[in-house]
């Protein structure tokens, strides 16, 4: 086994997980407060990224300072999604809090669909070739034998620094204690005074700004942009969610890092054609032997 | 409880119900259902068709979902072509529909049941390879004759007498490939980077390993990937340079390529990539820098760049349109319409005879004819009684962000 | 009349289904042989499919409805009986010269097959509870698609040649490829018939009824209430969940192979997360546990893609609106009120104070 190479494996995995990683924190956090599984996230994404896409390109005439473009692209990319998170919120889930799960669950593909349809109509199905809002600067090491790019340093930055804004944001605020008291039980949080529905609503506010930054930074490092290109690392961050224990923050940082890494090893070492089997093998295997995620609060079942 | 849900299932079925009876009526007055954003074109096609009846032309190709560019692309190709000749007046006037059939068989079948409803008289098949393999064989049985521009698997005319291809077959594009790098002598060192849950990819690949097995090319590996692993190639990039690889075969389409191409710059490697026709496109991707694609070679039927006025008028009207570039996919579609007409002209096919006596009209007549279109180069276009075609492909080089000739 | 309302409510839930199924079989085929130009190509098409929908949303029910654990992979049983059926019924060409014969031979093998890997699948899964039940079968299915895009199969004179990864069968003269790695099936023999399907949709109605009436179907229910409560009074739940989970999968196996031996060509990819998701929508439209509903759920959401084709361009949007919309209705209390009560006044009978009293 080739050290060098080994190293590049391990931070392509880096990189490829950083991404997942951040999606997974949105994933996380809507399943960790609204206990539904949001499909409709990957597709949120999509729409972030493609926002950005516009605005980048619609001011890459325009004089503007180095970084206006992309952080504005960002910027407006986080206000369209997490209006459309609360718009979608509204429309679609907040009529189904009493149902169900299965029922939201279904209706978030419902929306899911409509997204990505919609997406197809309004800026067709041809590929965009998004622009990296950091350029393709990177870090070499090794007389250029070992590179690391802008991306994924700045990816695990956003997801360390998200990482601990939502850890605060949980346990230090009013709206954050409310969060968990809503996560715990949804009725006892009621009688305590909380709106139920205003926190949730925050919630979807904040998962889907969090998307929008998703959407920019996984273009940034794979940057063809099409209406489906949210769904399929959609269901990655799920499974990266649960990996790490669903509901918890920091597990989804680490589910992510790992299922990337892993990922990557199996397409390098195993087979490039199993490598998602693998992946959901090793899945299968740590959910066996800690059936909540890596770390996951294990729940006793009450008699 | 209970009652609600049958009512609301009542609801459901009824809604269904009542779709589907207007959609039986509403047949006459569908409008020609033109591609996204070309309503005012689609209109004065009815206006032109001054001789009466029209040929009822169908096809099938995904207009959503994940495979949507290549049907968005075919179906504007025809919509064109259809409106120049429908425009022209002359005695072949086309009706043309196209159903959207995301890609999957069982919904290719059943959006060319639709069409066979409607009275679809000439096909254009499907534009891709797995439902054209499944709608093909339906066109066989019902001797509906059919053309397709872009279903490329052997699989698709295998068999058939009345099933015809406009575009090379996958194994045709292989062994070419493998030919052109040996002649040219391209690369010492060869590896193949393929879609492993790809017709079309799979079906390239392992014809060029066989050929260049045969010519003694050096293949020094290869490595897949998948619908879902479609975003992170470091790890064939890094095989392939362990490999010690000059040169990258890519027998995929444009998108994942671009990303190909993007990761090999970041590490700061730089083989020679060699594509295939599902390559073209690559240059007209929004956004997409065209450095990254200088030296790619690739082999295809189409170049949107070329000076010939056929090309110029089609490129122009497309982008007039669509505001896009067509790429092969709609080049391929364009030339299937002419080669209708052309056929049609020559069989002296009338507008009223049944689908059936056209199909065997044209199953004599297709063997005889040369077309000259926008995909081959000057020796035009001409088939074999299996529904081959013969056209040579074009190697070309991109440079400096446009499409060089090689040769 | 009377002894209908006699019946017990489970019986009379059976026999209505059954009477549904039938009912709509033999309109169908009586429109077939008498109208003029039957029911169209589009629908004609469409009837084994929807067959094969209809008993992969039943054999589900009997997870998610009845057992209460969300399956999320559900189309990987379907698929390993859609190739495991189709090469069966492939191979068995020379010997079985009797088309429905064979058709059923392969289901049967289809079947087995996935009731062995359902059995196999079970032991892990059924450990697990929620969500990450939901995932692990949602991992199964892609490693059966991964797995399954990689089979070669033929067969010739000498027998069947198995291969993975890359096709290195070599087969003699007059030997057929059965599965081609990621082309999956071509030119598969299309045995199924319309009479096939609904035949194999009233045994998935008849096996699912029957367990569910059955002792052990009681135990399932009890175990999904309440596990806790089920094993103190002696309940295995992991048998009788196992059960009800290798029964599901067997009879989605059986549609699988009624659906491959329906297509000329389909491939692994055809049998991905987005058709397990779709069977899920069936069922949970139909209403969990509720068998007549996944019946009516899943011909209407079969259909209705293809009625929207006069939307064009907008059709998959307008299904997206139209699946919102229809769970909105079905599950919102507001909504659930107004709808009673327009269905009553309708009736001309005093709303009952539904809704709320599931």
């Amino acid at each position: 086994m080739n050290v060098m190479n080994f190293l590049n494996y391990l931070i392509s995995g880096i990189s490829l997980g950083s991404i997942y990683a951040i999606i997974a924190l949105g994933y996380t956090m809507v399943y960790g407060i609204a206990k539904m599984l949001n499909f409709a996230h990957g597709d949120v994404i999509m729409v972030g990224a493609y926002i950005c896409f516009f605005v980048m390109s619609g001011l890459s005439s325009a004089a503007l300072p180095p970084f206006a473009a992309p952080i504005l692209g960002t910027l407006v990319a986080m206000v369209v999604c997490t209006v459309l998170g609360v718009v979608i919120e509204r429309l679609a889930y907040k009529p189904l809090r009493q149902a169900p799960s299965l029922a939201v669950l279904i209706t978030a593909i419902g929306v899911s669909y409509f997204l990505q349809n919609a997406a197809q109509l309004l800026w067709t199905s041809s590929p965009k070739y998004f622009t990296s809002v950091v350029g393709n600067a990177q870090l070499t090491l090794f007389d250029g034998r070992l590179t690391i790019s802008a991306v994924t340093l700045l990816t695990i930055a956003v997801c360390i620094i998200i990482m601990l804004a939502l850890t605060t944001f949980t346990n230090k605020t009013k709206m954050g204690k409310a969060m968990r008291a809503c996560s715990e039980d949804k009725g006892a949080a009621q009688l305590m005074g909380i709106d139920v529905n205003r926190t949730i609503s925050v919630t979807f506010a904040i998962g889907s700004a969090l998307a929008a930054v998703a959407g920019v930074l996984f273009m940034s490092a794979y940057p063809s942009l099409t209406p489906t290109t949210g769904s399929m690392p959609g269901i990655k961050a799920f499974t990266a969610a649960v990996f790490g224990g669903i509901g918890s923050i920091p597990g989804a940082l680490l589910g992510g890092l790992l299922l990337g890494i892993i990922e990557t090893f199996a397409r390098a070492y195993i087979s490039t054609e199993l490598s998602t089997a693998i992946v959901f093998a090793v899945l299968i295997v740590v959910l066996l032997v800690k059936p909540a995620g890596l770390l996951g609060k294990t729940v006793r079942e009450k008699v | 409880m209970k009652k609600m849900r049958v009512l609301s299932l009542a609801m459901a079925a009824a809604m269904s119900a009542s779709l589907l009876a207007g959609c039986g009526g509403g047949t006459t007055s569908q409008p020609s259902a033109a591609p996204s954003d070309a309503g005012t074109q689609a209109s004065d096609s009815g206006s032109s068709t001054a001789t009466g009846a029209a040929f009822k032309l169908g096809g099938t190709g995904p207009l959503t979902g994940d495979a949507a560019i290549y049907g968005l692309a075919a179906y504007p190709g025809a919509q064109i072509a259809v409106d120049e000749i429908n425009a022209e007046g002359g005695d072949i006037q086309f009706e043309l529909r196209y159903e959207d059939d995301v890609n999957v068989p069982e919904t290719a079948v059943n959006a060319y049941n639709t069409l066979k409803e409607w009275g679809m008289q000439i096909s254009l098949g499907s534009v891709t390879s797995q439902p054209g393999v499944s709608t093909s064989v339906l066109a066989n049985e019902d001797r509906i004759f059919s053309l397709t521009p872009s279903a490329s698997s052997p699989d698709v005319i295998a068999g058939k007498d009345n099933v015809y291809q406009m575009c090379f077959s996958d194994p045709n594009q292989g062994l070419a490939s493998a030919q052109y790098i040996y002649d040219q002598n391209l690369g010492e060192n060869i590896f193949v980077i393929w879609k492993n849950d790809d017709v079309y990819s799979s079906g390239i690949y392992e014809q060029f390993v066989a050929e260049a097995e045969t010519l003694g090319l050096n293949i020094v590996g290869n490595a897949t990937f998948t619908t879902d692993t479609a975003t992170d190639f470091t790890v064939q990039l890094n095989q392939a340079q362990d490999a010690g690889a000059d040169l990258i075969f890519l027998p995929i389409y444009y998108q994942p390529a671009s990303l190909i191409l993007s990761q090999a710059n970041q590490m700061g490697y730089a083989p020679t990539f060699f594509g295939v026709d599902g390559m073209d496109g690559i240059l007209t991707v929004e956004g997409f820098d065209a450095s990254l694609a200088e030296g790619v070679m690739l082999l295809t039927p189409f170049n949107a760049d070329a000076t010939d006025e056929a090309t110029v008028n089609f490129v122009t009207k497309y982008q007039e349109l669509y505001g896009e570039t067509p790429n092969q996919f709609a080049a391929d579609a364009y030339d299937c319409v002419y080669a209708y007409k052309l056929a049609l002209e020559t069989a002296g096919c009338t507008p009223d005879m049944s689908a059936e006596e056209i199909c065997e009209a044209m199953v004599a007549t297709f063997p005889t004819i040369t077309l000259n279109g926008l995909t081959g180069d000057g020796e035009g276009i001409t088939w074999n009684d299996q529904g081959e075609v013969s056209k040579s492909p074009k190697g070309m080089i991109i440079e400096n962000g446009a499409y060089v000739g090689m040769d | 009349m009377k002894r209908i309302r006699q019946m017990k409510r489970s019986t009379r839930n059976s026999w209505f289904t059954y009477t549904l199924v039938v009912a709509a079989f033999a309109v169908v085929q009586l429109l077939r042989t008498f109208q003029d130009g039957g029911i169209g190509a589009m629908l004609e098409g469409q009837l084994i499919p929807i067959c094969a929908y209809v008993t992969m949303a039943v054999s589900l029910n009997l997870v998610v409805g009845i057992s209460g654990e969300l399956s999320l992979g559900h189309a990987g049983f379907m698929s390993l009986g859609a190739f495991a059926g189709s090469a069966m019924a492939i191979a068995l060409q020379d010997t079985v010269a009797l088309s429905p014969l064979r058709l059923a031979l392969a289901m049967v093998f289809g079947a087995i097959v996935a009731a062995v890997l359902g059995f196999l699948i079970g032991i892990p899964v059924l450990r697990l509870n929620g969500d990450y039940l939901a995932i692990v079968t949602l991992a199964f299915g892609e490693i059966i698609k991964s797995i399954v895009t990689n089979v070669y199969l033929g067969v010739d004179a000498n027998g069947l040649h198995f291969s993975f990864l890359s096709n290195s069968n070599e087969l003699a003269d007059g030997g057929a490829e059965l599965i081609r790695g990621p082309m999956g099936v071509m030119n598969s023999q299309r045995i199924s018939t319309f009479t096939a399907g609904f035949i194999l949709v009233m045994i998935a109605l008849i096996v699912v009824f029957n367990l569910v009436n059955s002792r052990s179907g009681r135990a399932i229910m009890a175990a999904r209430d309440n596990r806790i409560a089920a094993e103190s009074v002696g309940i295995s739940v992991t048998k009788y969940k196992m059960m009800a989970f290798v029964v599901s999968a067997a009879l989605a196996g059986a549609a699988g192979t009624l659906y491959g031996c329906s297509q000329t060509t389909f491939a692994a990819t055809k049998f991905d997360f987005n058709t397990s998701i779709l069977i899920l929508v069936f069922v949970v439209l139909g209403g969990l546990g509720n068998m007549w509903g996944s019946v009516i759920a899943a011909t209407a959401l079969t259909i209705l893609p293809e009625a929207l084709r006069q939307f064009s361009n907008y059709r998959m949007l307008v299904y997206a609106i139209v699946l919102i919309l229809v769970m909105l209705a079905t599950n919102n209390p507001t909504l659930k009120q107004f709808f009673s009560d327009l269905f009553a006044r309708l009736g001309g009978k005093r709303a009952e104070k539904g809704g709320a009293a599931e």
